[in-house]
């Protein structure tokens, strides 16, 4: 029997460039990290900005995962991913409502329970209204992205009139419940409460996601999809059923990004779907479509920037990310970490 | 009818297709395509660039989909099911772009293919015995291969579950004539297990050696089908079919090395 000859190849002391190459877009962070403190030069609101960076970043990255997950799947572009982040919104704020005797009682515990609960319960809102957009809208313009821009683009306008409808035209002023009020002082350094626990579940969630996607058959389903999902099919997995799951997966996490995103500026209004699109899709483009650790690397730079621009020139920090989107598309055209599609 | 007692007799093919018309968009590119692929046989599908034998394979799975005839896998009508279904049917798939997971490791893209569950020891003793790189490569990212080493991966990735059809498109593609024998080794196993082989080759040699029957191609329909043997033989019939003959194409060959 002729056997292939077995080849060892030399490994080669590589260059620190060659090294560097691929870890550079995860370098990013703790760059504009450090520069951020060259901007501020006040160990004390530097630590601030980054919290808050880090938060605003972090529930960026949750509502913006799925976005990016279902156009890698499928090639799907769904611009009406931001009314998920209204909808859980409102029903995790109206829960919250409901619960008032738990988010007013002196209790950490019940406090925390009653935002679990709103949690949850946008969650839940979130994934049922995710399968439904699934089914009535996205699925009979599959393939075609005229089409889907339309249609999805559609269907945030009518999701975000629905709810006009059904909680009135009126921003809903709220405020968090006690536990998650104020600051935890250390030394001369103030930490906001809610931003430590933005980011303790930003990281659980990135986390989990990241186990999901490395180390499980439906992760490599996924992973394997995202490359080339004809290939996947032909192997005997039937990716449609593993589609609708991300999809209604990643609507539920717009949910529970968007009752965070509430919990954070304790107000809601119709629209604010709409603007979290905005930053979303610039996430979703400076990572590269279909990139989940892009995603994360993208949604992390769009918060600290934000913060550290609105600290040193207010004005500038709206316009802050589209340079940041125009800065990293002009240095990588594909986005931070470019998807290999096999075609 | 004739296709409905097919698979009560023992010995029915386990694939066969029925005048297949494909059109890719606007395209019009297989115009009745029969063919039959009989069990526990090496099946090759032959002709010249461009005729279709791709797409025949493709529309097979369900990756085309056909607009007129009739797929029939171990007696049933497979034309309409999803891939995935085609798939669990029993048919194994090797396409002409190998389809590598070029973000996934070696193991991870075997463990993919390993459909039924976790991937069987004998069966991957088999494979890392057939092509030893693959085992050396095992945590590699297989976008890191070279052309051949993922075309082992390729072919080893549907040899790791047992399924009754193999369907393979060019293995031997781009691959140094001492791997190809290897390769050939490794087919001819798969064939002893008692699977059937339905392949594209271009390496005329190759499909000679391998063949059990053969169907041509020409113009996006099978025009001639027979036993390899028979093709092998008639230089006249090669010619006339597929432009070359064995004969030509080994002086041709003996002529560019001697200038
Ligand atoms: N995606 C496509 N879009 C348009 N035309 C296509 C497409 N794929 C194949 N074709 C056309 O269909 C015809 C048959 O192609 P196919 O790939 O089946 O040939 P083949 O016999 O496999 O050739 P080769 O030996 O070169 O692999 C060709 O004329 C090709 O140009
Ligand atoms: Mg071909």
């Amino acid at each position: 029997m002729t056997h292939a000859p077995e080849h060892n190849p030399q490994i080669q002391q590589m260059t620190l460039q060659q090294r560097l190459a691929p870890a550079w877009p995860g370098l990013l962070v703790p760059l504009l990290m450090c520069a951020g403190f060259a901007l501020t030069l006040n160990p004390s609101s530097w630590l601030t900005l980054t919290l808050s960076g880090l938060a605003m970043g972090l529930m960026i990255f949750i509502m913006a995962s799925g976005m990016t997950l279902v156009f890698g799947l499928m090639d799907v572009i769904n611009f009406g991913h931001g009314a998920f982040v209204s909808l859980g919104a409102f029903v995790g704020v109206s829960v919250l409502f409901a619960l008032g005797h738990l988010t007013a009682a002196p209790s950490v515990a019940l406090n925390l329970l009653a935002v679990l609960m709103a949690i949850c319960a946008g969650m839940a809102a979130t994934a049922l209204a995710g399968w439904a957009f699934e089914r009535v809208i996205v699925k009979p313009v599959q393939g075609n992205h005229l089409n889907q821009i339309l249609v999805t683009v559609g269907g945030l306008i009518v999701a975000e009139q629905l709810i006009i409808v059904l909680w009135g035209p009126e921003e809903i002023y709220f405020t968090r419940p006690e536990a998650l009020k104020g600051s935890f002082i250390i030394g001369s350094i103030a930490v906001e409460k809610f931003r430590l626990v933005a980011v303790c579940i930003g990281i659980v969630v990135f986390a989990a996601m990241h186990f999901v996607l490395r180390r499980t058959k439906i992760g490599l389903i996924v992973r394997a999809g995202v490359q080339n999902g004809e290939m996947v099919e032909a192997l005997g997995y039937r990716l449609r059923q593993v589609f609708v799951a991300v999809f209604v997966t990643g609507c539920a996490l717009a949910g529970l990004g968007g009752v965070m995103w509430a919990l954070y500026q304790e107000v809601i209004t119709a629209h604010m779907g709409n603007q979290a699109m905005i930053l979303i899709f610039i996430v979703v483009i400076i990572g590269g479509l279909g990139s989940i650790e892009g995603c994360f690397i993208g949604a992390l730079l769009v918060g600290l920037l934000q913060n550290y621009v609105a600290f040193v020139e207010p004005k500038l920090a709206l316009v802050s990310n589209i340079g940041l989107m125009v800065a990293i598309l002009v240095w990588r055209p594909m986005g931070l970490i470019p998807v290999v599609k096999a075609k | 009818m004739a296709d409905q007692i097919d698979h009560l007799i023992e010995d029915a093919p386990i694939l066969r297709l029925d005048a297949v018309h494909t059109d890719i968009r606007q395209y019009h590119i297989l115009n009745g395509v029969d063919l039959v692929v009989p069990r526990g046989q090496v099946t090759m599908l032959l002709g010249r660039n461009g005729v279709g034998k791709t797409t025949t394979l493709r529309s097979i799975m369900g990756h085309w989909r056909i607009h007129r005839g009739s797929i029939t896998f171990n007696g049933a009508d497979i034309s309409t099911q999803p891939t995935a279904d085609i798939a669990r049917a029993g048919i194994g798939y090797v396409p002409e772009d190998m389809g590598i997971f070029s973000d996934l490791t070696v193991e991870e893209n075997m463990q993919l293919a390993a459909f039924s569950g976790p991937m069987s020891a004998t069966r991957l003793g088999w494979i890392f015995a057939t092509f030893p790189p693959l085992k050396t490569l095992w945590h590699t990212e297989a976008g890191h291969l070279s052309g051949g080493q993922k075309q082992m991966l390729s072919v080893a990735r549907a040899m790791i579950e047992e399924r009754e059809l193999y369907i393979i498109d060019e293995p031997t593609k781009g691959l140094a004539p001492a791997i190809v024998a290897t390769m050939v080794r490794a087919l001819q196993d798969l064939k002893d297990q008692g699977a059937s082989i339905l392949m594209v080759e271009q390496n005329f040699a190759v499909a000679a050696a391998l063949g059990d029957t053969a169907h041509v191609m020409v113009d996006g329909a099978v025009k001639w089908s027979g036993p390899m043997r028979a093709l092998a033989e008639d230089l006249d019939l090669q010619r006339s079919l597929m432009g070359f003959s064995l004969q030509t194409a080994a002086r041709d060959q003996s002529a560019t090395k001697s200038s």
